[in-house]
């Protein structure tokens, strides 16, 4: 008896892990500030629109912006680890150094940010003071009432009159907006963070590997597939034409295949009769996964279903993926000089439309990625924290990040524009011009809703039935089946 | 008088000093606070599993057996199941296989080589899981895995591993084998090692032939130790998530979704925690019937090789 018992107390601990995780760090959510503040952000969401109010109010009061009011204050960030995350780190002492403010810095790597993240948020202690997020995952934060609206902070005497609002490019800033109301677009509501860098989805190719086989950049989907096609086993087993992300989350669905998607016209979901209605199953939905699926199996990696964005990128470097589509960094860290086997040969393409669907280049979509710094509703240091965010995007920041440490994608329009910038990305053949042009078009084009990360799971685990198991007859039928799935993962969603 | 006695052995009795009576209480303290420790989380555990607790959700409240309902009108939740014990079973008997196998062997030689070879099949066991498999994912990656290069003078190219459902589950059970069979080498082998060595004294003078002396001799008194080794490895691997979770996150679909998996997801990615927890209890459920048999036995088989009972 005794044994038994020492047995199923070993047990108990192993089965109680997850409540343990899931309690530690504080007060039940339905106690906490959060709470108040998710009601509160949302009343302000409702009526408050960000950018008309930065752009009403002046952006400081006159005299010299006090970077010392909140001198000894010591705030606590979490980041994940990344290129922009590296450019503050490199920049924390000169950020003390100037407001007083002492910051307990730590970054972990992308794979479980997320879900560290959210047991942290989710205790209400206020913890982290400042954090990474990205536009997609914000819409849960937000819902939860996790998110500090920062319209609460933008054009008042807390913001240095250097720091720029107008500055940042429309449609990354607007990304990062939200009236809180499933199924309305990005861009009217509150600002729920500020973005850090911004990523949009193009073609990467190799121009050594396509000029020896003969074969020209792809520019439609058609050209696209019987490239990829034409380069299967280019040099030898296990090389292939593209590379593209196939993990059962997210992160398969937003880059290439949300980009194609919505280039071929599909959405993710349409609001009928006051609730989200899933259109993944709409002809062109169906069209678009049936070439996905087609392109995939015929041209992508033999074990796409376990590849990442760091798996998608390293083949494109070793030389072992002739063309890669994914985030425009992606294939630019693997160009800079010492970076990769293959630095120096990739050049930059755009968006393949599909010809045979009527498509142009007019019709080039991509989805758009902006890495963010959100505030901690919880946190009790929120001047402090702001004076971090606003430190942290500055013009001069980020024109000293875009330039020197690879920040490439900025999301001010001052450093854009400026030569050293064009000087720097000057390397990278084609790549300023598809920046320039893509992101003229480039949105979020997912419906803002907080159930993201389940739809895209799903719709995730569902491209990896059909490109690697015969579980459905057809394309269609898949989709019937996960528009159904979709439907009820929102099902309690009420769209005013 | 008999009353004065009575209130003398009274007043003895007060004399005892404080310290000799909380003495059993100090005693028990540790265990009870650990044991309180353990079952406080694990009855919150059951509390949220009759809740919607959800980070997304201001507040919770209490829905009944709505999350129990559902796990059980779930299609992955099945599946979850068989994956977890398909899992724990093929794992653990490949490893006791093999481990038992290479510990007879080590016993045996005792050599200067035996002693390098046992240091070296300890290493798998410092490496943190999710390392191991990461090493492994390249080790298989059909572009630069040396794998794959191996195959290829076989004649096969690009064999999908984790990237298909129909080799995904034989691809963890290669790396989960690779890393923990070196465990129950060691407990084995001190197993073997302090066995008596008169009986094999006695069966080498009668002429006992080696396999009369490992099925009459070894087996019936290693098998204490060999429930042991199972007992730990059997729950482990019933419990595993690193190894599939580093390697493909449950994918291809669900094919690797175990219950570890799905109840990770469902709580710490979709944030849903009320509706993750039963999927754990279960998980619970199952280990705890398993390590009850595996207990019984090994009580049964110690007192056969202490010769208390045939």
């Amino acid at each position: 008896m005794r044994k038994l018992l020492s047995v199923m107390m070993a047990t108990l601990i192993a089965a109680s892990a997850l409540a343990g995780c899931g309690s530690s760090g504080g007060q039940p959510a339905g106690t906490g500030t959060g709470a108040d503040a998710g009601s509160k952000a949302a009343e302000e969401a409702g009526s408050a629109d960000a950018g008309a109010k930065a752009s009403e109010t002046p952006a400081a009061s006159s005299g010299e912006f006090d970077w010392k009011k909140f001198d000894g204050e010591e705030i606590t960030v979490l980041f994940s680890e990344h290129t922009y995350a590296d450019a503050v780190e490199e920049k924390l002492g000169e950020f003390t150094e100037k407001t007083g403010i002492k910051v307990n810095y730590s970054s972990m790597p992308e794979g479980n940010y997320f879900e560290k993240l959210n047991v942290e948020l989710s205790s209400h202690s206020g913890s982290i003071d400042v954090f990474m997020t990205g536009a997609y995952q914000s819409w849960e934060y937000a819902t939860a009432g996790n998110l500090e609206p920062l319209e609460n902070y933008i054009g008042t005497d807390l913001t240095s009159p250097d720091w720029n609002y107008d500055d940042f490019i429309p449609a990354v800033i607007d990304a990062l907006k939200w009236d809180l109301v499933p199924g309305h677009p990005v861009g009217s509501g509150s600002q729920w963070a500020l973005p850090m860098g911004w990523e949009v989805n193009i073609l990467t190719y190799n121009k050594r590997i396509l000029e020896e086989k003969g074969i020209k950049p792809p520019k439609t989907a058609e050209e696209l597939l019987e490239a990829s096609k034409a380069l299967k086993e280019f040099d030898g087993s296990g090389s292939y034409g593209l590379a593209v992300r196939g993990l059962p989350d997210w992160g398969t669905i937003h880059p290439a295949y949300m980009s194609m998607y919505s280039t071929w016209g599909a959405k993710d979901f349409e609001i009928e009769n006051g609730k989200l209605v899933s259109k993944v199953n709409s002809p062109e939905a169906v069209a678009m996964t049936e070439y996905w699926v087609d392109l995939v199996k015929n041209g992508g990696a033999p074990q796409w279903a376990t590849y990442g964005w760091e798996m998608c990128g390293a083949d494109l470097g070793a030389g072992k993926a002739a063309m890669m589509w994914d985030a425009d960094r992606g294939g630019y860290t693997q160009n800079t000089p010492g970076s990769s086997n293959e630095a120096g040969n990739l050049a930059f393409g755009m968006v393949p439309y599909p010809e045979s669907a009527g498509k142009t280049e007019a019709d080039m979509k991509s989805n758009l990625w902006v890495w963010s710094m959100a505030m901690n509703a919880d946190s009790a240091k929120k001047e402090a924290a702001w004076y971090f965010m606003q430190y942290f995007t500055s013009p001069e920041f980020m024109l000293w990040s875009g330039v020197e440490k690879a920040c490439t994608d900025t999301p001010r329009t001052s450093v854009l524009n400026s030569d050293a910038y064009k000087e720097s990305v000057a390397g990278a053949e084609g790549y300023y011009e598809a920046f320039s042009t893509i992101s003229k078009d480039a949105s979020i084009f997912f419906t803002a809703q907080p159930y993201f990360t389940e739809t895209t799971t799903e719709w995730a685990k569902t491209l990896q039935d059909l490109v690697t198991t015969d579980k459905y007859s057809s394309v269609q039928e898949a989709m019937d089946q996960l528009k159904e799935t979709m439907d009820e993962l929102v099902s309690d969603l009420e769209v005013e | 008088m008999a009353e004065k006695n009575k209130n003398n052995d009274r007043s003895d009795l007060n004399k005892v000093p404080f310290s000799m009576r909380v003495r059993p209480y100090l005693i028990v303290a540790p265990s009870l606070i650990i044991t309180i420790g353990i079952m406080v989380p694990f009855m919150m555990a059951i509390w949220y599993s009759l809740t919607n607790y959800s980070f997304k959700l201001p507040s919770h409240k209490f829905i009944g057996i709505a999350n129990w309902v559902n796990m059980l009108g779930d299609a992955s939740f099945w599946g979850a199941v068989k994956i977890s014990l398909l899992y724990g079973i093929i794992t653990t008997a490949l490893e006791m296989l093999i481990g038992v196998g290479v510990a007879l062997l080590l016993n045996n030689l005792n050599n200067g080589l035996s002693k390098v070879l046992r240091v070296l099949l300890v290493f798998p066991l410092m490496i943190a899981p999710v390392t191991a498999t990461i090493v492994w994912q390249l080790m298989l990656n059909s572009s630069v895995g040396i794998v794959e290069k191996l195959l290829n003078l076989f004649g096969v190219y690009n064999f999908p591993w984790a990237a298909a459902p129909g080799t995904a589950l034989m691809t963890v059970v290669i790396i989960d084998v690779w890393i923990n069979t070196a465990f129950i080498i060691l407990l084995v082998l001190a197993g073997l090692q302090s066995l008596p060595k008169s009986p094999f004294e006695s069966a080498k003078i009668d002429g006992g032939s080696a396999w009369f002396n490992f099925t009459n001799l070894t087996l019936p008194m290693l098998k204490p130790s060999l429930y042991i080794a199972l007992l730990f490895r059997l729950m482990a691997a019933l419990q595993e998530y690193a190894v599939i979770f580093a390697l493909t996150k449950g994918g291809p679909g669900d094919s690797l979704m175990s219950l570890s998996l799905t109840a990770y997801q469902k709580g710490f990615k979709f944030q849903k925690f009320g509706a993750a927890i039963p999927f754990i209890l279960v998980l619970w459920l199952i280990i705890n019937i398993a390590a009850k048999r595996i207990v019984n036995l090994q009580r049964a088989a110690q007192k056969q090789a202490a010769g208390l009972e045939d």
